[in-house]
């Protein structure tokens, strides 16, 4: 129990000392105590935003509307797919009720071309299929979304849309944004310093979804402003901000094109009016598009439409072949910057709401530092006085196996980039209390054994071992318990149980690793025929 | 070196004599604790509650000045506001009524937490804004359950590891000295109409933690007595093993109550509620250990055979036939 080979010596000196260093940059920079660059790069802990102040987002998408999206996309699959049939496999009666696709077959006959028209869009990718198929009737086929395909969609969509809020929030130039998928269909976002998130949830908030339709140039100008759409023809309100704003624009349902093919966009101003607008430029799957657009629709007007508003309707002078278009709308200089962000970021897939928003002052966080500092200091004092008055040199051992317990249990936390927050520090005080009930565990077994007549060496070995066992159990326990909340528990929880949980780890390290070899050595050193305990 | 000694070194004092009004004592209380939570409710924060709360500090005051700000905030139009302080007394948090169509959009609630902002501010000058949250009613329904589940998952699993290590009996005992923790917590809690919010929930697991660490330690004491003095009566058993460990659970008790002294009068306003209940659990905890998980033993009837390795039928055999060829010999 007391031998401690010089390889375990090493090895427990190395482990100690290599992660009491880890803890170093985050007690100078979250401290406050000193900061530099070079500072920033060593890994530390981060602060929470209850500790540091700054926004959190927590956005959230509507399954519903994932769900219809994708119906709508495989409405434009299937009218593709029976038109480009050989021959052409004619449909009709094409609705998108109840979360369903349906038509009917002009032709019964074409019911085994259209199922094998159909095949590659509802088989997916995974084993399952995406959608079901049904035939009523003989020649109404009926697709429904099976729950794999659903999930998968929507998992796929919140990738997308995980990926296009990173590119927003990095693009506003923002430092250090967390942003992470939670749950099916939810994102987090926070980001540290930034105390009013208007600015982004104005960012994050809509879609960008940017399309070109051509106007329907036949429909009449009173069904129009009544809502009523002309067949093959839709209706879209003019933006609040255009000069246009509180009239309606028809379009065509088809032939438009969608701003996804998109390489970059930038705020600027029309050379002619100042007015300020945004310059989009096409890949050039999306170039040639617009250009066959152009073309073919030299004189007709089209409506820049953007999550369904229009925007403006200008009318095509010339055939566009240079692959970049100008788009006007009543823009301010700045809804031109936040637009052209939101534009070369991609559109979201799906529009995020904000299901909670929490923001707090740096001013907090600093004051709630410094304060916790003073009043840890002033603890610990407490604390080594009243080991050392109570159990000397073995008190000395004491405190210094929790000074590194404290400090491995930080390094810890920074090697593994983990977040210290308000519930965080109560972890910290259960470790710390965690810590010194072992300690006195062990030094007060020793003192009875000492009582009962064991001599010095027995007494510390007997002592360790007894003690080993409550400390085990204790330790074990919280952490379980430690363990469950971190699965169960949501945000602050899992602060507080991701530092309990280490702590236990450290607690044991320290107070029954570190100590007893400490003590084995004196022991050895010395060979006392009595101790002081 | 004279050594400090806080508990002389041979106590034998009788703690379980009294176990029985003790014991109906807690009882009682875990029924009004239920019974307050239940008819008074807790005083849900805007974690588990939902809605929009704003928070200031009032740098230049020792208090805040809240009829005013009843006043102010009340005159935007919403209905009267919450207005209470935390932590220290320059410290408020104001809740303000939502009309019913902003409760499920958090964009219109922060509006009026602005705009509750920006009102105070153009009053006070020294009003420093230190957060400012909406939470929606389902996420709000979230974290009650997350919170609930966490808490009980917890409880349960601690138990049966106790249960595997010890005895069922100390199952029981551990699991119900816990209950009796968090519901007292939340007792106080209702009683006092406390804010109850998500950092609480962190409080009742440091609670939680800390009755848990004593229960086993004490419990461990008593698994090596049972070991020892085989025929000791149990009542005077537990009480040696508390009268043991006595040294240990003040020393360690008053390590931390030195520890968190310093948090709760010098510490961050915003760890006050924190610290608080940590240290009120810290009494608590230490009671419910000796008072709840140890006499439960005696009524739950633990017997030292427990501990003792029991023989198998092979080594009963084995031992018949050993005692056989010793006869013959």
């Amino acid at each position: 129990m007391l031998d401690f080979p010089l390889w375990k010596k090493i090895s427990l000196w190395g482990v100690t000392l290599l992660l009491a260093v880890l803890a170093v940059p985050s007690l100078l920079g979250a401290g406050g105590l000193y900061s530099s660059d070079a500072l920033d790069e060593l890994p530390q802990v981060n602060l929470g935003l209850d500790l540091a102040g700054g926004s959190h987002l927590l956005l959230e998408a509507s399954e519903d509307d994932v769900a219809a999206q994708r119906l709508e996309n495989l409405e434009e699959a299937v009218r593709l797919a029976m038109r480009n049939a050989e021959p052409r496999i004619r449909i009709g009666d094409i609705s998108t009720a109840d979360g369903q696709l349906s038509f009917i077959l002009d032709n019964p006959g074409d019911i085994d071309r259209a199922r094998g028209a159909l095949e590659p869009l509802i088989a997916g990718q995974g084993i399952t299929n995406e959608w079901d198929l049904e035939v009523i009737d003989t020649q109404r086929m009926v697709l429904t979304p099976t729950s794999a395909g659903l999930s998968t969609a929507i998992n796929t969509a919140m990738e997308a849309a995980a990926e296009v809020v990173r590119t927003r929030i990095d693009k506003l130039g923002t430092r250090e944004p967390t942003i992470i998928r939670q749950g099916t269909n939810r994102i987090v976002v926070q980001v540290p310093g930034l105390e009013d998130p208007e600015a982004l949830k104005e960012l994050l908030g809509e879609t960008a979804v940017l399309e070109f339709k051509l106007v329907d140039k036949d429909a009449l100008l009173t069904n129009v402003q009544a809502g009523i759409a002309p067949p093959g023809s839709q209706i879209f309100p003019y933006a609040e901000e255009s000069d246009r704003a509180g009239a309606f624009e028809a379009v065509k349902r088809l032939g438009g094109i969608r701003g996804d093919n998109l390489t970059d966009a930038r705020p600027g101003n029309d050379p002619q009016t100042n007015e300020p607008v945004v310059t989009i430029t096409f890949d050039s799957q999306g170039a040639t598009k617009f250009a066959k657009l152009s073309t073919e629709n030299v004189g007709e007007r089209f409506a820049i439409i953007l999550d369904g508003e229009v925007l403006s309707a200008p009318r095509f002078n010339e055939p566009i072949l240079g692959g970049s278009a100008q788009i006007s709308g009543g823009f301010t200089a700045d809804s031109a910057a936040k637009l052209s962000i939101q534009l070369s970021s991609g559109a979201l897939p799906v529009p995020l709401t904000v299901v909670e928003e929490r923001s707090v002052g740096a001013e907090l966080g600093a004051d709630s530092i410094r304060k916790g500092m003073i009043a840890m200091l002033i603890g610990s004092i407490a604390v080594i006085t009243l080991m050392i008055a109570t159990y000397g040199r073995f008190g000395v051992y004491a405190t210094v196996a929790l000074a590194f317990n404290v400090l491995i249990l930080l390094g810890l936390m920074a090697g593994i980039n983990a977040t210290l927050t308000l519930p965080g520090i109560a972890g910290f005080v259960l470790t710390v209390g965690a810590a010194v009930d072992a300690n006195v565990l062990i030094n007060e077994r020793i003192r009875e054994e000492r009582k009962r007549g064991r001599k010095v060496i027995a007494a510390v070995e007997t002592g360790y071992k007894e003690a080993s066992r409550a400390i085990w159990d204790a330790n074990i326990t919280n952490f379980i318990a430690g363990a469950l909340l971190f699965w169960f528990g949501s945000g602050p929880i899992r602060g507080f149980a991701i530092v309990l949980v280490i702590g236990l780890a450290t607690t044991i390290f320290t107070a029954l690793m570190l100590t007893r070899m400490w003590a084995a050595g004196w022991l050895r050193k010395t060979r006392p025929a009595d101790i002081t305990i | 070196m004279k050594l400090l000694k806080l508990v002389p070194a041979d106590t034998n004092i009788k703690f379980l004599k009294v176990r029985a009004p003790f014991f109906v004592v807690s009882l009682l209380l875990i029924v009004a604790s239920w019974g307050l939570v239940l008819t008074q409710g807790l005083n849900y924060g805007v974690d588990f509650a939902g809605g929009q709360e704003v928070r200031l500090t009032f740098e230049e005051r020792e208090e805040a000045p809240i009829p005013e700000l009843r006043e102010l905030v009340g005159g935007l139009g919403y209905g009267s506001p919450v207005v209470q302080t935390f932590g220290a007394d320059n410290q408020v948090s104001i809740r303000v009524p939502l009309p019913a169509d902003v409760e499920e959009t958090p964009g219109a609630a922060t509006e009026i937490g602005n705009q509750v902002i920006a009102t105070i501010t153009g009053e006070f000058a020294d009003a420093r804004t230190d957060g400012n949250d909406t939470v929606s009613g389902k996420v709000a329904g979230e974290f009650r359950q997350a919170a609930l589940l966490a808490l009980i998952a917890a409880m349960v699993a601690v138990a049966l590891y106790i249960w595997v290590r010890f005895e069922w009996q100390f199952g029981v005992g551990a699991l119900f000295a816990l209950f009796h923790d968090v519901s007292l917590t939340l007792g106080l809690f209702s009683l006092f109409q406390l804010e109850f919010s998500l950092q609480i929930i962190a409080a009742i697991l440091s609670i939680i933690g800390y009755s848990l660490n004593d229960t086993i330690v004490v419990y461990d004491r008593i698994r090596e007595n049972l070991k020892k003095f085989r025929k000791m009566p149990l009542p005077e058993l537990l009480d040696l093993s508390i009268n043991e460990t006595l040294a240990r659970t003040v020393m360690t008790s008053l390590t931390l109550l030195v520890a968190l002294l310093p948090l709760l009068l010098f510490g961050p306003e915003s760890l006050f509620g924190l610290v608080a209940a940590i240290t009120a659990g810290l009494f608590i905890g230490t009671y419910s250990s000796v008072y709840l998980a140890s006499p439960i033993l005696i009524w739950l009837g633990v017997t030292s055979d427990s501990f003792v390795p029991q023989e198998t039928d092979i080594e009963r055999q084995e031992k018949a036939a050993r005692d056989r060829a010793r006869g013959q010999v």
